[in-house]
């Protein structure tokens, strides 16, 4: 069979794209190989890791299994797309920083992608709805407390929460001070 | 890069239906969570395939002309989770395929391809068994209505004939109405992990709530397909809400249910499970429908 080939029309990180793929790409594939996004990782690539985690009009995809040819008419967001002109850190990846939530930093972006749209998402998470929505993602350095406690806090904050982020043990519980005793 | 042989894209459901009657060999691609995964092992590595994933016309839930609740086989698992029609009507069915895999899954996985693989731990399976549920495919002569019990045929093997697709889920308003319901996923972890054994149960009580009038229950993986137990609701329909009579349903299931000894668990375990699932589902169930345990 000759080979087979497509031109994909998108938005990628806020640029239309149109990109010719060879229809057995995967949209890892086109965003790191043709658009040079390389901060979406290869690692399963059998949708276990997490590690090639894209928006795709508004939702995380593991884009190792998602073909590139699906992308035609859609709004995708990678790690690139979200840091500042000059490329400046956003909130969540400065929050990473400094919470220690990267150590050999592969599973970051994913990560940072899928807690993205955690706190663009308005809404406050329970610890518990938290950890569900970042289940789909493995790291084998952190253990995941300095992750947790990175996107609890970058979620309060962007709720006007800053105080309540500050509460935040290290553990990730929010620890309300002691009532005042009664005089 | 994928090994596949050729790739098709349906632009229809007359366009799909089209392409597999011109190439014979090709498989049906929709959210591809496990069969690009599959193609990836090299068990369908190098075949044909007719891609239906950019078919819109085949997503969302609906309440269609007959009162049925209508959900279009490529919805994806979160979608039907969030959808306000699920969740006023059939709650338990989002709730049960909000425990696939992970988010990033349940993003890109289809109840349609959830139920046309066949695959007796799917975790929508049970529930729509427990529903009962009714297939809608289409094919070249046309839709045809097929129930779920006789959709599924033997593990891995569903009642599709050459050239149809699967175009949507029904279930009938007699199954839904006043109708509660919950399902239990024993599983090792809480994502990322497919059933150990599943349950679905579902009620509907008498109107002053003393007694069982309709009880359904379904299970994952205790048997080579999804599979209902017919003893255990035999038993429990007419009869009033006790301890003991929720204890003899539970027991019966054993009757009905044949799991298996794989690598995940072992028969007895299942077995074990299985019964104090269904005793669980059916107190979780009692409760959501305002009914008290009696003596």
């Amino acid at each position: 069979m000759a080979k087979q080939y497509k031109v994909v029309h998108c938005k990628v990180n806020g640029k239309e794209i149109e990109q010719v793929v060879d229809v057995r790409s995967s949209l890892t594939d086109m965003l790191r190989n043709d658009l040079h996004l390389t901060s979406v990782k290869k690692g399963c690539e059998v949708g276990e890791c997490g590690a090639c985690t894209v928006i795709i009009n508004g939702e995380g995809f593991n884009s190792c299994i998602y073909l590139a040819v699906w992308a035609e008419g859609k709004e995708i967001w990678t790690l690139e797309g979200i840091t500042g002109p000059n490329g400046e850190l956003s909130d969540i990846q400065q929050a990473f920083v400094d919470e220690g939530a990267i150590q050999c930093g592969f599973c970051t972006p994913g990560f940072i992608m899928t807690s993205w749209e955690i706190v663009n998402s308005g809404r406050e998470y329970t610890d518990d709805e938290l950890r569900k929505a970042l289940s789909g993602h493995l790291c084998r350095c952190t253990g995941y407390e300095n992750i947790f406690r990175a996107v609890k806090k970058t979620m309060l904050r962007r709720l006007g929460k800053d105080k309540e982020a500050e509460m935040v043990n290290s553990q990730g519980i929010t620890e309300y001070p002691e009532p005042m005793p009664f005089k | 890069m994928y090994d596949i042989k050729a790739l098709y894209e349906a632009e229809s459901v007359k366009d799909a239906i089209r392409l597999l009657q011109e190439h014979p060999e090709a498989q049906v691609l929709a959210g591809g969570s496990d069969v690009l995964v599959q193609i990836r092992e090299g068990r369908r590595a190098g075949c044909e395939f007719v891609s239906i994933y950019m078919l819109d016309e085949l997503r969302g839930v609906s309440i269609d002309g007959e009162e049925n609740i209508r959900i279009g086989s490529l919805t994806s698992f979160s979608h039907i989770t969030n959808d306000p029609v699920i969740q006023k009507y059939i709650n338990v069915l989002g709730e049960a395929v909000d425990m696939v895999g992970g988010p990033q899954i349940r993003a890109i996985g289809t109840i349609g391809g959830n139920t046309c693989n066949g695959v007796t731990s799917a975790d929508s399976a049970s529930t729509l068994m427990a529903w009962d549920a009714v297939i809608e495919l289409t094919g070249p002569e046309g839709a045809r209505r097929v129930p779920i019990k006789d959709f599924y045929i033997k593990a891995k093997v569903v009642d599709i004939k050459p050239g149809e697709i699967q175009t949507a889920i029904l279930i009938p308003k007699e199954s839904y109405e006043n109708c509660f319901g919950h399902y239990i996923k024993y599983s090792m972890r809480n994502a990322l992990d497919i059933a150990t054994t599943g349950c679905s149960v579902n009620i509907v009580l008498s109107s002053d709530k003393k007694t069982f009038e309709r009880v359904r229950i379904g299970y994952g993986v205790a048997s080579p397909i999804p599979v209902r137990a017919p003893h255990a609701e035999e038993f429990i329909n007419g009869k009033k809400i006790t301890e003991k009579n929720i204890k003899k349903f539970a027991e019966t299931v054993l009757e009905d249910i044949n799991p298996r000894d794989s690598w995940r668990a072992g028969k007895a375990l299942r077995q074990h499970i299985s019964v104090v699932m269904a005793e669980r589902a059916l107190r979780d169930c009692v409760e959501q429908a305002g009914g008290k345990v009696d003596g």
